[in-house]
């Protein structure tokens, strides 16, 4: 790095990364060091903040004992808090599994077509961008509602004899998010496949493999920087997500992102969102230092 | 089917559908029999099915017809994992994520050798290559010459009943391209393992081969030792593949016993000793070498035709001279220098006569 800066006109230097840098330090570094002093008073009655600002850890402290708000009830929960944070975990985990599950068998059949398909069939998985994503989000509401195309299907068919429950449940959400996300997952992936040299599973299979023990030692390991680095563009989002727990949710699945959205809304209290947003950044964090670890140089590089 | 056989193929055919939809037979309908302990070499241009039939062998193609037989087993629909054979590659497809004693060991860890025994005889086919102690790097960290010594290595721990060569040497200098012809002829030796290898350098399949197929077009034009092919091509493509070879075209006009009399219009007539019987104005090429022709050195009872040097390109070992005949007929006489300097036996421009005995060509009619 500093290599590359020695020798560099001051001008120059200025000219390539002022805009890029005022741009960072204006409207990403700033606006955190704001949530980071709000996360660390206390909060007005009125919402906002109070003023002249108090000091107070009692934001995290809530985030970890629920009771330890001044408004909890003689009936709290003191892992309320956390236990909606290790569901969002848990249904990150789950959505993040289902979307390298079901994306690295496609990745790999768009990427042994020829280029013509392999052009056509990516674009396709692009398109979805395309559309708002609250738009996409809704359009799966239609289908999976008690009257939805989904349930009028089946009944139709007879198959069942009165609409199953898909909406407003973990399961919605679960499958809204694989829906939205399952591109993130393919991109990576297909970028890692693509790169693979086909002639090494010929050469396994060569030297006694079968077909699943050359994925398991050659394949698999080969694409695993496009498999971490789908992890991360997909879990990372997912834990964090609001908009689709809350369309596909009604309001009953309760994540982290819903509640933080909720503090800033609703619950006007800002300090302790502040403090919620803070502690999920963390877990990105150590998601990407994970990722960087695991990647080589050369993927990373080509990335 | 017959046991002395390392390799069969039975009318074998493998057919592919082209970018246009149209079917192409990259082999069509080939036989040959590979012998136990052989050096056997598919000698053709690029596009004439030779990669195909070692993939096919291999078992990373299945063939449309035909049979293929490994030591006398049936192995067409065989899938390639429980084939007893091993490739080396063209571009050796080490795997760049292990190191070179998981490359070479991958064989025997298939086979559930135990670590302890597999690191053991990595390391004596490690010696057996010429690279000791180079387990621990990847492949990335190796020469060009290095890794294709791996791929060897790797495919002959599992002492395979065939390896299979496909263009191993290809993207190696030609120096060294050299030096490991002479020790792969010489590591067959040792391991006594047939070898089938594909290339598309004559000399070098001449050099290393017992036998050589040459093909073109899908077809097994010609199976033999490397001294027939040379002296004896069934065909004047396998003439002009092979070396270099001058083609008159001419007419028979007799034959007496074993002595054709070939008529070259405008340059003359020729008598070509033949063990083939012809027909009386059957048209047919002389093919006779450029290094069995002489250049003003009449021989008796031979062809000696008169013509005109177009062409002396001295090329360090031997002169080339062009000559033009009255007829349309053209050949290149190879001259060996043998003494010490440019012997310039004719000069551009200058009349000559080429001269061959009646043995020297072959006579060709497709």
């Amino acid at each position: 790095m500093l290599k590359f800066f020695r020798g560099k006109k001051g001008s120059q230097l200025f000219g390539l990364l002022g805009p890029g840098a005022l741009w960072m330090l204006l409207f990403f570094n700033l606006p955190i060091l704001i949530v980071l002093f709000i996360s660390f008073v206390e909060r007005g009655r009125a919402g906002g903040i109070k003023l002249p600002p108090e000091y107070t850890l009692g934001n995290y402290a809530q985030f970890f004992n629920a009771c330890t708000s001044q408004f909890s009830g003689p009936a709290c929960d003191s892992f309320l808090y956390l236990g909606i944070f290790g569901s969002s975990v848990r249904i990150g985990f789950i959505v993040t599994l289902w979307c390298i599950v079901l994306g690295y068998p496609l990745a790999y059949f768009i990427s042994r077509q020829k280029q013509i398909w392999r052009d056509a069939l990516m674009i396709l998985v692009i398109i979805p961008f395309w559309t708002n994503f609250l738009v996409r989000t809704y359009a799966l509401k239609q289908v999976l509602a008690t009257e939805g195309l989904l349930n009028s299907f089946l009944m139709n068919l007879n198959l069942i004899n009165q609409p199953l429950d898909l909406l407003f449940n973990e399961f919605a959400v679960v499958v809204g998010l694989i829906y939205g996300y399952l591109p993130f997952a393919i991109l990576p992936m297909y970028a890692s496949i693509e790169k693979f040299d086909h002639t090494l599973m010929e050469a396994a299979a060569d030297l006694g493999a079968p077909p699943w023990r050359s994925f398991l030692r050659v394949m698999l390991p080969m694409t695993m920087p496009g498999v971490v680095a789908a992890l991360v563009l997909v879990f990372v989002p997912v834990v964090g997500a609001f908009i689709t727990p809350d369309i596909m949710g009604g309001g009953k699945v309760e994540m982290i992102g819903t509640l933080i959205n909720r503090q800033f809304g609703v619950a006007r209290n800002w300090p302790f969102g502040s403090a919620m947003s803070l502690i999920l950044m963390l877990l990105v964090l150590i998601g990407v230092i994970y990722y960087f670890r695991s990647s080589t140089e050369e993927t990373r590089r080509a990335m | 089917m017959a046991n002395e056989f390392a390799v069969e193929m039975q009318d074998v055919l493998k057919q592919f559908i082209t970018p246009e939809g149209g079917v192409l037979a990259a082999v069509n309908h080939v036989t040959m029999q590979i012998k136990d302990g052989e050096f056997f070499s598919l000698l053709g241009p690029s596009g004439c099915g030779k990669t195909t039939s070692l993939r096919m062998i291999a078992g990373f193609e299945l063939p449309t017809d035909g049979k293929i037989f490994i030591r006398g087993k049936e192995m067409s629909q065989v899938p390639a994992f429980q084939r007893p054979v091993n490739t080396v590659f063209q571009q050796y497809a080490l795997f760049p994520h292990m190191t070179v004693e998981q490359n070479i060991g991958f064989g025997l860890e298939m086979k559930g050798v135990l670590r302890a025994e597999r690191s053991k005889r990595v390391s004596e086919a490690l010696e057996m290559v010429r690279l000791p102690g180079m387990e621990m790097r990847k492949p990335k960290q190796l020469s060009g010459g290095q890794q294709q010594r791996i791929a060897l290595a790797r495919a002959l721990i599992n002492k395979p009943e065939v390896l299979l060569l496909d263009e191993p040497l290809g993207a190696l200098d030609l120096k060294l391209r050299k030096e490991m012809q002479l020790e792969l002829k010489t590591l067959q030796r040792e391991v006594g393992i047939t070898f089938i290898y594909v290339t598309h350098d004559q000399e070098e399949a001449l050099t290393m081969s017992d036998r050589i197929a040459v093909m073109s077009k899908g077809l097994a034009l010609q199976i033999g030792l490397p001294e027939e092919i040379y002296e004896r091509p069934a065909n004047k493509f396998v003439a002009d593949f092979i070396g270099e070879t001058n083609f008159l075209d001419g007419v028979v006009r007799g034959q007496n016993g074993a002595t054709v009399e070939i008529d070259l219009p405008g340059s003359g007539t020729v008598h070509v000793e033949s063990s083939r019987t012809f027909a009386n104005g059957q048209p047919v090429s002389v093919a006779v070498r450029p290094e069995k022709l002489s250049l003003n050195t009449e021989v008796k009872d031979g062809n000696n035709l008169k013509g005109r040097v177009e062409e002396v390109i001295y090329i360090g070992t031997d002169t080339h001279y062009g000559v033009r005949f009255a007829g349309s007929h053209k050949a290149r006489v190879r001259e060996q220098n043998v003494t010490q300097g440019h012997k310039e036996i004719a000069k551009t421009g200058d009349e000559a006569t080429v001269s061959f005995t009646r043995t020297s060509p072959r006579i060709l009619t497709e």
